[in-house]
């Protein structure tokens, strides 16, 4: 059984983001890369998944510069993934040749069984990755799972809709399941498994190699900041007066009630 | 001249608010305004797509739309594209439509430009702000070659108004069951009747400052009278006090209602990011320096136990 889990590096949530000069692009200087958090739902439940089949194997794959992506590879592996695949591409790629790609290299590598993702790049903040990569790839998807069942006949999975419900779906395999939190709990990669991941060879796609092109879609005009808020207006005197003051403000200044 | 198809989504025979923006929006383009509706009660929306300006409408009636299914929805709405000559989507980000129109987008070998906050039509173009980074970023964005542009916009963003077309031609799309590699088994509802976090207009969100479960009970309380939805911070979710889908932020839900109220929330950089977009934000908070009040309106330092009580109790005052 071959399993792929697609990865994205981002810069880690706690990153100041600053926009660079040419105005398109994050100033990626002093970022701290991590994995985009959803996935490591996503490779968690590959790994489970491996773990309850003999004989099969995880093979994790990114898209990104080689310059840096490759490390986020590194961290799969050292989780217990049993491959890295790394497409070199600019980070200015939208979803629809992104996902052409993954699903390019996926069909390369042949027979998945199952691709997971995660629900949602926090970078881009797209969620359109995972059902793209289905969609040229020719098989199901399920986006938003907290849930995950492989069955035989087919995988069962519980899909997080609005107002706190949940949709059961069983999709004939192979399919791709884009991973929310609280699908499992990422395992924390093991020293020795970290050991182990940086000695492993990577393998590389270009996109030339994959049959793809850079052309996108959508093309990003220009980044900006949001606005400074103006200082918070704190409320005086004892707690009642402190409530009568702001129901006030909400409803006469504010306007929102 | 283009033709923005509008994907509206409706709920008790009623057109969602969602839908009223994009139908509103879709006006403002000059182009031919056509609405999409789904479903075997689609048609008793006809009328309200109507006062919103559509010019077209295209329904999907066969009860088989009744429910959700991402492959058949993609056939049957790539079909409807190609029929009708849409030259643009407009829809919801949705569940529905965050997970169905990349999937269509895909089929259709055109651009996505999912989760946007902001839309203006330049010539036959469209143009979007959306947030990168949760919010802590903005990005303008347009389609470069792209046989069908589609956008998908976050609700509460844009304004409504009616303006009915001078003429609307209506039009049944019958579509025959493909096979289906995806079976929808069974929903579970939520135990919320609440609007969604990501459509609620009123917000009360709680943090580990509320000390226990129960004490959800005083934002309950408050949110009843406000009519709004209750959220929290992922130090409680992951406290097991509240569920996953209440969860506000980074990795919870991005929302954007008029009025966010949080209380006893520090106001983590990750919880920031996904409610700084609010239009206002009300801190309570026992601590002068907690981050929550450099994002803040209006911000009170006290003791929530003292102060929400008494918050709820003036709200009852005003909101009737
Ligand atoms: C990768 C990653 C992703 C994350 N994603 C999210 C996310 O999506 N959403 C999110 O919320 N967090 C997220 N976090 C966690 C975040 O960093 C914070 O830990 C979390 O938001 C803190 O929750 P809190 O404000 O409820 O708790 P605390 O930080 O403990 O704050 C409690 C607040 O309550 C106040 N308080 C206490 N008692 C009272 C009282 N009696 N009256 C009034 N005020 C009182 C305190 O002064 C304090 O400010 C993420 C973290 C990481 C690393």
């Amino acid at each position: 059984m071959k399993i792929f889990v697609c990865i994205k590096q981002v810069p880690d949530t706690e990153t100041k983001i600053k926009i660079s000069s040419d105005n398109q692009s994050i100033d990626s200087t002093g970022v701290k890369w991590v994995m985009n958090p959803y996935d490591e739902y996503a490779v968690e439940e590959a790994i489970k998944l491996k773990e309850s089949k003999p004989g099969a194997q995880v093979h994790a794959i990114t898209l990104g510069p080689k310059a840096r992506a490759g490390e986020v590879l590194r961290t799969a592996l050292a989780m217990g993934a049993d491959e890295g695949i790394l497409i070199d591409a600019p980070a200015s790629l939208d979803s629809t040749a992104t996902a052409k790609a993954l699903a390019a290299a996926i069909t390369k590598e042949g027979d998945a069984s199952l691709v997971f993702t995660g629900k949602l790049a926090i970078d881009d903040n797209q969620s359109a990755v995972s059902q793209m990569i289905a969609e040229f790839l020719n098989i199901p998807h399920t986006t938003v799972v907290s849930k995950f069942t492989y069955g035989p006949e087919a995988i069962t999975v519980e899909r997080d809709i609005e107002g706190g419900a949940k949709e059961v779906v069983q999709m004939v395999a192979p399919a791709v399941v884009g991973a929310n939190k609280g699908l499992n709990m990422p395992r924390y990669a093991s020293l020795p498994g970290i050991m182990k991941a940086k000695k492993k060879v990577l393998k590389e796609y270009s996109l030339e190699a994959l049959g793809v092109s850079a052309d996108n879609k959508t093309k990003t005009l220009s980044l900006s900041l949001p606005a400074d808020k103006p200082a918070v207006k704190l409320l005086s005197g004892d707690s009642q007066q402190q409530v009568t003051a702001l129901v006030q403000l909400l409803r006469d200044e504010a306007k929102v009630l | 001249m283009g033709k923005i198809l509008v994907f509206t989504e409706y709920s008790h025979g009623h057109l969602k608010r969602s839908a009223q923006e994009l139908l509103t929006a879709a006006r403002s383009s000059g182009q031919t305004v056509a609405a999409l509706a789904v479903g075997s009660q689609s048609a008793t929306i006809t009328e309200e797509l109507k006062k919103y300006g559509a010019q077209e409408i295209h329904l999907l009636k066969d009860a088989q739309f009744d429910q959700y299914n991402p492959e058949l929805f993609t056939a049957a709405i790539c079909d409807v594209v190609q029929k009708s000559q849409a030259t643009a989507i407009l829809a919801s980000a949705s569940s529905t439509g965050k997970d169905l129109f990349p999937r269509v987008g895909a089929r259709l070998n055109s651009g996505v430009l999912s989760d946007c906050t902001e839309l203006r039509f330049s010539g036959d173009n469209i143009e979007v702000t959306r947030p990168l980074f949760s919010g802590k970023c903005f990005a303008k964005a347009t389609f470069d070659i792209s046989p069908v542009k589609i956008v998908l916009m976050r609700a509460n963003q844009l304004p409504v108004s009616e303006s009915p077309a001078a003429s609307t031609q209506t039009t049944e799309h019958s579509f025959s069951k493909p096979d289906l590699k995806t079976v929808i088994k069974e929903i579970v509802r939520g135990t919320s009747e609440k609007l969604d976090l990501t459509e609620a207009n009123i917000i009360v969100s709680g943090g580990r400052g509320l000390k226990e479960a129960a004490n959800f009970k005083l934002l309950n309380d408050l949110a009843d009278v406000l009519g709004a939805t209750v959220g929290a911070s992922r130090a409680v979710v992951d406290a097991g006090w509240c569920s996953h889908g209440m969860q506000v932020g980074q990795t919870g839900k991005t929302v954007a209602p008029s009025l966010y109220i949080a209380v006893g929330v520090s106001g983590a950089i990750q919880h920031v990011a996904g409610m700084s977009g609010s239009k206002v934000i009300v801190a309570i908070n026992n601590d002068p320096n907690a981050p929550i009040f450099q994002k803040a309106t209006y911000g009170i330092v006290g003791d929530l136990f003292d102060v929400v009580p008494k918050l709820t109790e003036e709200f009852k005052k005003v909101m009737k």
